[in-house]
């Protein structure tokens, strides 16, 4: 199937795939993905459950690599370079392309630690500058206030919406230069949502963010340019406002109307 | 269904009668069969409580009669001697286990890293998983008997070390299997988390998966502590006994278990207190093992 795209006009392009597919296994579940994510923007990705939005948002950091039945063809590039054939270090390239995921994961150790640790596997910080990082990334993920009395105690006793943005701040904390967003807020209250959305907009001065949503008001909310998938396919592409209010497909419209999906 | 129009004040007989009588009758059947059932699960819950509640009044009864400070002052007396304790033999009982423990407990907690995290899926995993499970449910006496031959008979002596080995080799089986059993429940989200922020393996294992497990680990090893400390068959074969203080691994030991089956079979009074007493110790020491196992469980959980 033929995806609609254009190059974007204006943008820097931070990461391109090319021809990508995608397998688990022998399921295709990826088809022939062309797209620009541009930098320091938001780009949500919308679509039925099972459209391949997490899945694509995988590739960009060769997460599915800890599967051996899975498997990505094509090209992907992080400015230019290609990180699917890179002999690059998976790590080096997954400390610039951060990812949170759907759940909170706080690991088994405090708050301090736990936004420390990234930090700590790629830089030797003297403890004055580390307190520095996890002060900066705790207020970044605005959640600095709340545990700014109670950093030695463990992640796991935050609440999930705290949880959540502990894991966003850790995130951020190695200084990514992409971070992925894998429905980050399916878990949390309409508070914690709100704070995280806020967080995105803040986010995207310094990162490129890319997020999957099933809240089509979130993704319209909090993004610039949208792109919305159907069964592996990439259907439809484009600046948020210009998805929304006038799709140029039948399919993204009959979605985002609520007809379909 | 009618029920649903029922005001609610109605009273609780006419809400039955407005029910269908076939569901009514099914219910009844189900309240039934789950009074059964709850009554089996009670006497089969009763019967094994009441030999272990026997077990433990009988041991408390016998043995705190012989508890007194000699027990752990003076060394184990010939027969029909006027004082005597334990002291060799409970020196001997905790330098086996302790040091079989120690050395059981890293080659365990490896192997089932390897298990979990690296071996789920391939030849080597499943074969060392399979051969673990036979290990892990090999009679006592036949590890004793294979360390006889192995250590034993070619060193021409019963010495400690044997004994260590024999311990360790009951003690390797159950670490590996509370190891990766523990390391198993760790949901992948969080592996996942640990490697997008280009975490490496062993890093990761380290410090998150086995941190997050080590709860259950250490409950592993404490139960495989509790076991080998009662085990008489692997010691009888290896470490023999020893009537004197000894501190020498090279040379037979007593320990607990032996010296308390060695000294009931006696015809002797005083021996036979001492085992009783020994049985006490054991029971008790095995007793706040598993009380401290569990704890430490439940706290971490």
């Amino acid at each position: 199937m033929e995806t609609s795209f254009a190059p974007l006009a204006g943008e820097k392009i931070k990461i391109a795939a090319r021809d990508l597919n995608f397998y688990y296994g022998s399921f295709h579940a990826l088809k022939h993905i062309h797209l620009d994510i541009p930098e320091r923007k938001v780009t949500a990705f919308i679509g039925p459950s099972g459209c391949g939005k997490s899945t694509l948002l995988r590739t960009f950091n060769r997460m599915f690599e800890l599967y051996p039945e899975q498997r990505a063809e094509g090209l992907i590039t992080l400015d230019g370079e290609d990180i699917l054939k890179s002999k690059m270090d998976v790590s080096l390239i997954r400390a610039k392309i951060g990812m949170v995921f759907q759940k909170p994961t706080p690991f088994p150790m405090s708050i301090y630690d736990n936004v420390a640790f990234g930090v700590r596997l790629f830089e030797r910080l003297p403890r004055i500058e580390m307190d520095e990082r996890v002060e900066w990334a705790l207020k970044k993920a605005a959640l600095w206030n709340e545990v700014k009395d109670k950093l030695s105690q463990n992640g796991a006793s935050l609440s999930g919406g705290q949880q959540q943005r502990l894991c966003i701040a850790r995130g951020i904390a190695i200084k990514p230069e992409v971070l992925l967003l894998d429905e980050p807020c399916s878990a949390l209250d309409p508070i914690s949502t709100g704070k995280i959305e806020e967080l995105i907009h803040e986010l995207k001065n310094d990162y490129t963010v890319m997020i999957v949503t099933h809240n089509m008001q979130q993704a319209a909310r909090c993004s610039d340019y949208t792109a919305y998938m159907y069964l592996g396919d990439l259907i439809e592409f484009g600046p948020t406002a210009e998805l929304f209010m006038k799709p140029k497909k039948r399919d993204t419209e009959d979605y985002i109307t609520g007809r379909f999906g | 269904m009618s029920s649903a129009t029922t005001p609610m004040s109605a009273p609780l007989a006419s809400i039955a009668a407005s029910i269908d009588p076939r569901k009514l009758a099914q219910h009844r059947r189900r309240k039934a069969t789950n009074a059964l059932a709850l009554t089996l699960a009670l006497a089969a819950m009763s019967f094994g409580l009441f030999w272990l509640i026997w077990i433990l009044v009988e041991t408390v009864r016998l043995g705190i009669g012989g508890l007194t400070f000699t027990i752990f002052s003076e060394m184990t007396p010939p027969p029909q001697a006027e004082t005597g304790g334990l002291a060799n033999a409970i020196f001997g009982s905790m330098l086996m286990v302790l040091l079989a423990t120690g050395v059981a407990t890293p080659i365990g907690i490896l192997a089932g890293i390897y298990l979990a995290e690296y071996g789920v899926k391939g030849w080597l995993g499943a074969s060392t998983r399979f051969i673990n499970d036979i290990l892990l449910s090999a009679p006592s006496i036949v590890i004793g008997l294979f360390v006889y031959t192995l250590i034993v008979a070619r060193f021409k002596s019963f010495s400690g070390y044997a004994g260590v080995v024999a311990l360790a080799l009951i003690v390797i089986p159950v670490v590996v299997r509370t190891t990766e059993n523990m390391l198993r429940l760790i949901p992948n989200a969080l592996r996942e988390a640990a490697y997008a922020l280009g975490t490496p393996k062993w890093k990761l294992i380290l410090s998150i998966t086995l941190k997050a497990a080590r709860a259950g680990v250490v409950t592993g090893v404490l139960l495989a502590l509790a076991r080998i400390a009662g085990e008489t068959a692997p010691l009888l074969f290896t470490a023999l006994n020893n009537q004197f203080w000894n501190n020498d691994l090279s040379q037979p030991m007593a320990s607990l278990p032996v010296t308390i089956f060695k000294f009931a079979m006696s015809p002797y009074e005083n021996w036979k207190e001492l085992a009783w007493a020994g049985v006490f110790l054991i029971t008790m020491g095995v007793l706040a093992l598993n009380i401290l196992a569990r704890v430490l469980f439940r706290n971490k959980n």
